[in-house]
């Protein structure tokens, strides 16, 4: 491991640091470049490498070194060597033949305090078609995925656009340098049944109803002045008409 | 107001969803077949002459009477499943039955008329040993339960405990029987094993030892197996080392050591290797047993010995000779043997228990079924007729879990089989053409040949469904005059066609005993049904529909991988899922343990779809291995991805063709089984079809879901279970590049969970520890307001991941199994197919469960109807799809598409079977039963007169207005 550090710290301070990174969902909070150069290595690195052979049989060489930093948010840093003349046109003949671009890490735990309580063993691998990378002129997305407990239980990489047209690629310009996205992916909370909400809400209806007593009125209780009204009503013109009948019978 | 327009939305959209069953169609597309599973005890009501009972215990702890003249269940009851429900012991007196259930855990005694429990008594722990009616003065009054360490005597009529005695040295002696001659004690045996015998006698009325003796015994290894009680409390034992009896009686207090009678005196020999059995007959628990016994020698050699004076006297030698069993009927006891009588029969004859002389006119055949197994019990059955002499039915119960039930001359009254009460897995195939269809068709298929003849052939083939046409109408002017009740279409395998909207299927079923069978799944009759022999007994079986009917004129082909769970070594078998034949395509050899198959689209020659099998030594098999098969993987090897799942070491790995048929590993994810362990892989079915590629929101904008047809939905534990700790992950990984699409954890969860993965959503339950309720919870994956490439989907060209929305509700009863409907288009909105303990299946409208129904309502979500939030998921009794038919036990469903789009089949097993057809979205291209054909026609009609009327009318108007 320390030899890995070692390399990883001469390879930031010596070569032309080409990495790029983007903040990922909720748990990356990315840095710019100009505060990587500052940060205290109190984070741990990881080889990342590369194989791209026209036979396709895996030999995987040293393409670059991730930087993890401990704490809440995992943040990851990409060093990346540029390709050399060699590689370009290795690729470029594996990419005629439609042939596979593979990357791959060791398994570590993200936890620092875990490093040392368990050491890796195998790795995790990912392929991208070596055409896709050669026609999006090297931009890839290399994404880990931890889970719960921080260790790393995968690798994806992708190439933006991720198509196979056929394009003839300009070389020494566009394939030097990786143009990466480098992220790491927490597993994300399933929602549990939101029962708070709901109860807040049927709440805050009957809340509502309660606050307008004229809905919960009974139908006598609102009209009853017209009801009185209307037999008031009824009854005077009964009594109105009785009178000539009980006036004759007087008489 | 809103919320009036809530409850008014919810109504509605409930109107739209609300489908149940009319009164008046039940039965009428749905039938549902009740099981018992193997039978462990049957018991003969032998009670009154009239009785029809046969009281039946099986290993699916189910106890059941049955109608013994139709095969019909009386009643059943179904316990737990496992140790605790668990049939120990079936006894039966006059109208009890009692029986042990749960290791000795309880003791039931039930009415036997109409099941129903008379008492129940909890015993002490202890592992359970024997148990045993015990009479006093010819009256039986009380059931014995011997234990480990302990004998308790409980009263039959009332089940309370009379006494309950610690057995002596129980920690060293190993007792397992128990007997009771009706003369007031109990006698307990036990045995130390290669040393000696324990006898220990009990007094009935207070549980005191009597007498305990100890009795050299140094031969003995096992008590229950070889030994029984006959004549006036004689112990008798065999031994297949020393080939001797040896006899031994239980009261005596002289005779200190078992006297040895050695077979060769009787001329008799123990086959080799075989353990032999002993077969006594206690007619009367309240009397001694009879003196008479059976000993099998070997599989196919029994013999009736009579102890007789303290000597051993041969009666009868059945040689050869399958099975035999002792019945009574009064007072004459009879002996049932059953010999073998050719290849494919066995005779079955009757004689008198203690003379050995053959009764007259007695014999039974019994036709073995050629696709079935060797039968391996028999049941007695015997009743005195009129003339006094002995009349017997029998029940033969084969290795394939076949019951059948004969009477003389060898009529089968019935026959069940018990072999689907456990069923593994199944598909749904379509039934063939009828002839004249297929002649058609057959036109099709041939190369042109000038046009003449080909004018000629259709033609001829026209005439021929003109012939077929005026059949059908005559056979309809037929049968419209006889009455109603008499037309009844048996189905039978000659005249199985596919009906007009393809309704009607072939259920292929896969049991666990290894028999297949083909069933109608209209009428659901059993068509056609193979046993294979020699399956081991935890064998996974992976059925595969290699070729569908659709390919006239080659027969459609099923391919069953019967792999052994412990060395992964598989077999494949080939047959046609119409007619139940073998196949004769010669199948590769599988010399290496099978890790997984692939079925891919690619075809051969014959139609037949190309199954990769992937050994564990990434090694490809292709079946069928034809040139034209591997020519055509070698153009697409490199499009051939398959996936592994190592589940002990958490690891997925994913894997690619090469030209050679070798692999090579391209991606790997690997879960630490530390943490948490992979319980389930699933992905889509592969003959699912998604109608719409996304959703019309509100704003008239459409959110284009996320169709990997590559997505694999992979389902973890934790590894910790307490019940803060405890999560349940959900993965949801691309199985081309291995790339995780969406990794969540459902917190303070636990399993099981069950889960339904299809177009892009994954519905799954799982227990929530917390608050110790089922919860459902639905992740839906969208693309997004645009599509990367709506014209094709590759999973290695899709860069940009999935929007994923998840939504989580309490679901308030417990869940069995969880499958979704299938339409053939997919049009049909889907529903969720619930299996409840209760028996239940629920059929749950999807809308229920999607990830956008909205905490508020909004006029979008209104436009778009959706559901507003709430957290309960309703349960309707009307969604009940098979209303009081329950399904007990059910452990899958099965659906598949029918040719109606509305129309899905759905098929739920488990311990019984039901077959019903569902309409998520109602039928809506089904005209109703009572739609009014009179009224639309004279309509019509009406109009067609009207117009012509009216039009003569203006006709005789134009031409007196020309004319004045």
């Amino acid at each position: 491991m320390a030899t890995i550090r070692a390399l990883s710290l001469i390879l930031s301070v010596l070569s032309i640091i080409t990495l790029l990174w983007t903040q990922s969902g909720e748990c990356n909070n990315g840095r710019r470049l100009g505060d990587a150069v500052d940060t205290d290595f109190s984070g741990f690195s990881v080889p990342l490498e590369h194989s791209f052979e026209v036979d396709d049989v895996p030999r995987f060489r040293l393409r670059g070194a991730l930087q993890f930093r401990g704490g809440r948010e995992n943040s990851v840093y990409l060093s990346q060597n540029q390709l050399s003349e060699k590689d370009r046109t290795i690729l470029k003949d594996v990419a005629a033949v439609d042939g596979l671009y593979r990357i791959r890490v060791p398994r570590v735990s993200l936890q620092v305090d875990r490093q040392t309580e368990r050491q890796s063993e195998g790795y995790l691998t990912a392929f991208v078609r070596a055409c896709s990378l050669v026609e999006s002129h090297l931009s890839d997305v290399i994404t880990l995925h931890t889970d719960v407990s921080g260790y790393v239980i995968g690798i994806s990489i992708v190439t933006i656009p991720g198509s196979c047209r056929g394009i003839e690629v300009e070389d020494e310009v566009d394939l030097e340098v990786f143009n990466t996205t480098i992220s790491v992916v927490a597993p994300v909370t399933a929602p549990a049944p939101e029962t708070a909400p709901y109860i807040e809400r049927m709440e805050q209806e009957m809340e509502k109803k309660g606050k307008n007593p004229q809905e919960q009125k009974s139908f006598f209780a609102k009209y009853w002045y017209l009801i009185l009204g209307g037999a008031v009503f009824l009854m005077a013109t009964s009594s109105a008409q009785t009178p000539p009948g009980g006036a004759r019978e007087q008489s | 107001m809103a919320w009036l327009v809530l409850r008014l939305a919810i109504s509605v959209s409930l109107l739209y969803t609300a489908s149940a069953v009319f009164e008046d169609q039940v039965g009428k597309f749905d039938w549902r077949q009740q099981f018992i599973g193997k039978v462990r005890f049957a018991l003969f009501d032998t009670h009154s002459q009239a009785s029809k009972k046969l009281l039946v215990a099986t290993d699916n702890n189910v106890f059941a009477s049955l109608n013994s003249r139709t095969g019909d269940l009386f009643w059943r009851h179904v316990d737990k499943t496992g140790p605790e429900g668990h049939i120990d012991a079936l006894l039966m007196y006059g109208q009890d039955a009692v029986v042990v259930v749960g290791n000795g855990r309880l003791l039931r005694s039930w009415e036997t008329t109409v099941g129903g429990l008379k008492w129940e008594a909890v015993l002490d722990t202890g592992s359970f040993q024997a148990a045993a009616l015990v009479g006093v003065q010819d009256f039986v009054k009380y059931v014995a339960v011997l234990k480990q360490s302990a004998i308790s005597l409980h009263d039959l009529s009332s089940g309370n405990q009379i006494w309950v005695e610690n057995l002596p040295d129980s920690d060293t002696v190993q007792y397992q029987t128990i007997y009771s001659g009706g003369n007031g004690l109990v006698f307990v045996l036990g045995f130390v094993p290669n040393s000696h015998i324990v006898i220990v006698e009990y007094k009935i009325e207070d549980g005191e030892i009597m007498k305990k003796k100890s009795v050299e015994a140094a031969w003995m290894s096992s008590l229950e197996n070889s030994c029984a009680v006959i004549s006036s409390g004689i112990l008798l034992c065999v031994d297949q080392i020393t080939q001797s009896l040896y006899t031994l009686p239980l009261q005596s207090a002289e005779q200190t050591e078992m006297r040895q009678i050695h077979l060769q005196t009787l001329d008799l020999e123990v086959a080799s290797g075989f353990q032999p059995v002993l077969t006594s007959t206690q007619p009367n628990p309240a009397q001694p047993p009879l003196a008479e016994f059976f000993l099998q020698l070997s599989p196919d050699h029994h013999i009736l010995l009579q102890l007789k004076d303290g000597l051993i006297a041969p009666l009868r030698d059945f040689n050869p000779s399958y099975l035999a069993a002792f019945a009574t009927s009064g007072e004459k006891t009879v002996a049932a043997v059953m010999s073998p009588k050719n290849d494919t029969a066995c005779s079955i004859n009757l004689f008198s228990a203690d003379t050995g002389r053959r009764h007259l006119d007695t014999t039974i055949i019994y036709h073995m079924d050629p696709n079935g197994g060797k039968p391996n019990r028999l049941y007695v059955h015997a009743f005195l007729k009129k003339d006094d002499s002995v009349g017997y039915r029998v029940m033969v119960q084969t290795e394939d879990l076949t019951l059948t039930f004969l009477q003389q001359p060898g009529r089968v009254v019935w026959m069940r089989e018990e072999a689907l009460a456990d069923v593994v897995t199944m598909e749904m195939v379509d039934l063939p053409l009828t002839g004249t269809q297929a002649e058609l068709e057959g036109e099709f298929g041939k190369k042109a040949d000038g046009l003449l003849p080909m004018v000629l052939k259709r033609l001829s083939s026209q005439f021929i469904l003109l012939q077929a046409w005026m059949a059908h109408l005559w056979k309809l002017f037929y049968d419209a005059r006889k009455p109603r009740s008499s037309v009844k279409n048996e189905v039978t395998i000659d005249t199985l066609s596919r009906d007009e909207f393809n309704l009607q299927k072939m259920m292929v079923m896969v049991t666990a005993s290894g028999k297949l069978f083909g069933i109608d799944s209209k009428s659901g009759t059993i068509l056609w049904k193979q046993y294979l022999q020699d399956i081991q007994p935890n064998s996974i079986f992976k059925l595969i529909v290699q070729r569908t009917t659709a390919h006239f004129p080659h027969p459609p082909q099923c391919t069953l991988l019967i792999k052994d769970k412990d060395t992964g070594l598989g077999s494949l078998y080939v047959f046609n899922p119409i007619f139940g034949k073998k196949s004769h395509i010669s199948v590769p050899a599988l010399p290496r343990p099978v890790l997984q198959t692939l079925l891919l689209p690619v075809i051969d020659q014959d139609y037949a779809k190309v199954l990769l099998l992937i050994d564990d030594q990434y090694k490809v098999t292709a079946f069928p291995s034809t040139k034209n098969v591997l020519q055509q993987l070698q153009d697409t090897a490199s499009s051939i991805f398959f996936y592994l799942v190592d589940s002990s070491q958490g690891k997925l790995s994913g894997f690619r063709l090469r030209m050679d048929l070798s692999t090579e590993l391209i991606w790997e994810v690997v879960i630490p089984t530390e943490v948490q362990k992979i319980v389930a892989v699933k992905g889509k079915r592969a003959n699912e079809h998604v109608h719409s590629q996304g959703r019309v929101m509100g704003d008239r904008s459409v959110l284009y879901k996320y169709l990997n047809p590559n997505l694999l939905a992979v389902i973890t534990e934790s590894t910790d279970t307490h019940q803060e700790r405890s999560f349940v992950g959900i993965f949801l990984i691309d199985g081309v590049t291995g790339r995780i699409v969406h990794e969540a954890v459902q917190r303070k969860a636990r399993g099981p969970v069950h889960f339904v993965h299809s177009e892009n959503w994954v519905v799954y339950v799982y227990w929530n520890s917390k608050f110790r309720r089922n919860e459902f919870s639905v992740l839906e994956l969208f693309e997004g307001a645009e599509l990367y490439n709506s014209t094709v989907f590759s999973s290695l060209d899709r860069p940009h991941p999935p929007q994923v929305l998840q939504q989580s509700y309490i679901f308030p009863a417990p869940i069995s199994t969880l499958e979704a409907t299938l339409t053939e288009k997919g049009i049909t909105s889907r529903h969720l197919l619930v299996g409840l303990p209760s028996g239940n299946i629920l059929s749950l409208p999807k809308m229920f469960l999607d990830p956008r129904r909205p905490e508020v309502v909004s006029e979008q979500s209104r436009e778009e109807n959706l559901i507003p939030y709430a957290p309960e998921m309703p349960i309707r009794t009307e969604w009940f799809i098979n209303y009081n038919q329950t399904v007990s036990r059910v452990r899958g469903i099965y659906t598949a598409p029918s040719g109606l789009e509305s129309t899905c089949l759905v098929v739920a097993y488990g311990l019984d079977i039901y077959q019903t057809r569902v309409f998520p979205s109602k039928q809506f291209d089904v005209l109703k039963d009572d739609y009014d054909y009179v009224l639309i026609s004279s309509v019509l009609f009406g109009l067609f007169f009207a117009t012509m009327i009216s039009k003569r009318l203006a006709e005789v108007k134009l031409l007196n207005r020309a004319w004045r």
